[in-house]
């Protein structure tokens, strides 16, 4: 009896992976399996290297060494280093997504917020008004932007919302991975809560795979099923979230854990 | 009669790195088998190490060494070794742990959160909110609060939530710890039929018990935290 896979596949290995900029390590010897319908939080302060990593997974830095394999399709791990350069884009695009800190600079603002949602659908081949429409508007209501913004220009929208446009953006191809780089960062309390609150029900309701960045072990806790802990550069604890946050074994864990204020 | 768990050799000692790298052994060799039916009290002094045992039972502190054997879908998983994606599956569909505090997700109602688990076992959402209904209804909590978020709540009300939510799926493994504390004399008889009624199906639950009136109601046995070797 095998206990441990049971035919199931992961969807993303990341094997080794390491990144040099010159002298200084951005991160080394990162690996870890994620499976689909998995929360992954990546979770450390400042010059931990979790950023690096999530630039080295999207393909904005190239690594130093060490490999990512991806389930293509749903089919046998392919190494994303091997795809040609086009190929790797429109992944970006369609089964991945990617949800940055700072929602200008993953949304287009100088085209309609409607449109934003909407140019990734015609992406992937979608032409028919109609249906590229409605499905702006169910995307909409889904991350409660009041449809009545779809045609405004997104320089009219609040933080939260611009937030919600890329999330939005990203998820309307239906993705299987999304990466999120501090996706609360920078929002009001009350805001983030109605965020996180969003991405909970999303991430449950979809089915999606997400690998989350975050400082805020609040948010790692409530959002993340399983966590790395990261320190300059390298993971020092890994495990079930609720696990490392409630029992940290790693000196710097318990450092982490200790710091955060509860409320 | 069927064993559900089984325990072995469960070590663990806290190494407290913020306080010089101070060690607290607190559980030494642990060893336990519970079956269908059962339900254990456990039972030693303050700080033996109870708590920290249903934890570990739980995968949510980890021993330093040891097994915890389930049986989840017809196998027998070492939950200590498994796979993450497979400890959160035995939560959702096999064990059950009632805590002493709620951790409340803001701006959730209350009976969304008492649906969830039935929601992750496939339940249509019809069903998951009569029957999480019916849970409410059984542990009074008025139909006025079900749409409100357990922050607002007292205490014992969110212990109620607590209760609905870990009672509401048929597991066949319970871990309560201090299930009834913050409850008054009509909700605490209520957990106990609740006990009772898991028992008769089945379950096999593993408890710490201050309240001696639920202890000699529901427990089949007690087992005794062994004192920490001093070594």
């Amino acid at each position: 009896m095998n206990q441990n896979t049971d035919g199931r596949r992961p969807l993303l290995k990341a094997m080794g992976l390491t990144k040099y900029f010159g002298d200084r390590v951005g991160c080394r010897n990162i690996t870890f399996d994620l499976w689909p319908g998995e929360v992954l939080g990546i979770v450390g302060e400042s010059g931990s290297g979790k950023t690096t990593l999530l630039n080295l997974l999207s393909g904005q830095l190239v690594e130093t060494k060490g490999t990512v394999k991806y389930s293509l399709a749903g089919k046998d791990l392919v190494d994303l280093n091997q795809l040609p350069a086009p190929q790797k884009r429109y992944l970006m695009r369609t089964e991945w997504g990617l949800v940055r800190q700072n929602p200008k600079e993953g949304l287009r603002m100088q085209v309609s917020a409607g449109a934003n949602v909407g140019e990734r659908l015609m992406a992937l081949g979608i032409r028919h008004y109609g249906t590229i429409r409605s499905e702006v508007v169910k995307w909409f209501e889904r991350v409660e932007i009041d449809v009545a913004r779809i045609d405004d220009l997104p320089e009219t929208f609040s933080g939260g919302m611009l937030q919600r446009l890329q999330i939005a953006r990203n998820l309307v191809t239906q993705p299987r991975l999304v990466l999120m780089d501090e996706p609360t960062g920078g929002l009001d309390v009350s805001i983030q809560a109605s965020l996180l609150d969003l991405l909970r029900r999303l991430v449950s309701e979809l089915n999606l795979s997400l690998i989350i960045v975050t400082h805020d072990l609040a948010v790692a806790r409530l959002l993340a099923h399983r966590l790395l802990v990261m320190r300059q550069g390298e993971v020092v604890e890994s495990g079930l979230t609720d696990q490392v946050l409630d029992d940290p074994h790693h000196p710097y864990t318990q450092l982490l854990v200790s710091s955060v204020l509860h409320s | 009669m069927d064993i559900k768990l089984r325990v072995e050799e469960i070590q663990k000692a806290f190494v407290l790195h913020l306080q010089g790298g101070m060690v607290l052994p607190v559980l030494s060799g642990v060893n336990l088998i519970v079956h269908a039916g059962e339900c254990v009290a456990l039972s030693g002094p303050s700080g033996i190490g109870k708590s920290t045992l249903l934890r570990i039972l739980y995968a949510n502190y980890k021993p330093d060494r040891g097994n915890v054997w389930v049986e989840h879908r017809g196998e027998w998983v070492n939950l200590l070794q498994a796979k993450p994606y497979r400890i959160l599956e035995i939560r959702r569909s096999t064990i059950g742990y009632v805590s002493q505090f709620l951790r409340v997700i803001p701006r959730v109602p209350a009976i969304e959160i008492v649906m969830e688990p039935l929601r992750n076992l496939g339940y249509p959402p019809q069903e998951c909110r009569l029957q999480a209904e019916a849970m409410l209804r059984r542990l009074n909590i008025p139909e006025r609060l079900w749409t409100i978020s357990p922050t607002l709540f007292s205490g014992g009300e969110q212990q109620r939530i607590n209760i609905s939510r870990s009672f509401i799926c048929p597991f066949s493994i319970l871990l309560l710890d201090e299930p009834t504390a913050a409850l008054d004399d009509q909700n605490r008889k209520i957990v106990i039929e609740l006990i009772q009624e898991a028992k008769t199906r089945g379950a096999a639950v593993v408890g710490v018990f201050h309240d001696r009136e639920v202890k000699e109601a529901v427990s089949t046995r007690t087992f005794d935290i062994p004192k920490e070797k001093i070594s």
